[in-house]
């Protein structure tokens, strides 16, 4: 999926983080960034949902999801989530999860338990 | 570079949210969650769920107000300037529903230098109306240079 140009300034009013990297392209590159940058748990939500779908759509089969916030996410640049599943055990599958945006990984080592009914 | 362990274990006052259904139905569609159950009654009822159903990582949504003053607190002296988020972990329980109430508890759960940074490791509990747990977080904020 693609987040356009806006996503930062809605994912902004649904959590209320309005820290001005993520919306004011002019106060980003002011302080180094190449531009405005996408919130992290945008990010981090954008693996929670790879997972939820992978598990038939089923939002409480997420049991645990554990992430590392790296590399820079960009709007209208596409998001690549994908998973292996490691293990399964009890009735879960853990399932290892990257996010990437053209090659640079901006979500690393997640970790996802995912409980299949 | 030293760091300043002695606020390990401070809790903050607890945060009390009401889950609204149209902040759920907002929360959604920002984050591009398309399934019904996010966004409509009806839907969510006949999936087993008490009313529209917050997508998982809509605990972040409810826990910030707890979270603020920890990260905020002068006695830890977080220079935000210089913060990251570095990691995440949430442990979900009982689905957070249009129409809850939820109360969350931030504590300070470690704090330690490694490679030149500090590390300022705070834990979130929250609970729903009826006492139950719905979600756990860890929340894992590094500062360079301390």
């Amino acid at each position: 999926m693609t987040p356009d140009k806006y996503v930062p300034h809605r994912y902004a009013g649904a959590s209320g983080d309005f820290n001005p990297i993520h919306i004011d392209p002019e106060f980003a590159k002011a302080v180094g960034l190449p531009g405005n940058i996408l919130h992290g748990l945008y990010a981090m939500a954008q693996v929670a949902r790879a997972n939820v779908a992978a598990a038939d759509g089923d939002p409480r089969a997420l049991r645990r999801l554990s992430v590392q916030f790296r590399g820079m996410g960009f709007p209208e640049q596409e998001i690549t989530v994908s998973g292996e599943v490691k293990e399964m055990r009890d009735g879960r599958a853990f399932v290892d999860t990257v996010a990437e945006q053209s090659g640079n990984q901006i979500i690393r080592n997640a970790e996802a338990e995912l409980e299949l009914g | 570079m030293a760091v300043d362990t002695t606020n390990i274990g401070k809790t903050y006052p607890p945060f009390e949210y009401e889950v609204g259904r149209e902040k759920i139905r907002e929360y959604a569609s920002a984050v591009g969650e398309g399934s019904p159950v996010h966004q409509d009654r009806e839907a969510a009822r006949a999936a087993g769920f008490r009313d529209v159903v917050a997508p998982p990582m809509f605990a972040v949504v409810y826990s910030a107000g707890a979270m603020a003053p920890a990260i905020l607190d002068p006695e830890l002296g977080i220079n935000l300037m210089m913060m990251l988020h570095g990691s995440q972990e949430f442990v979900w329980a009982e689905p957070v529903c249009a129409g809850d109430t939820v109360v969350t508890t931030a504590t300070v759960k470690d704090v330690y230098e490694k490679d030149g940074k500090a590390f300022y490791v705070f834990e979130s509990n929250s609970r729903n109306q009826d006492a139950t747990d719905v979600v756990r977080g860890t929340w894992t904020n590094i500062v360079r240079g301390g």
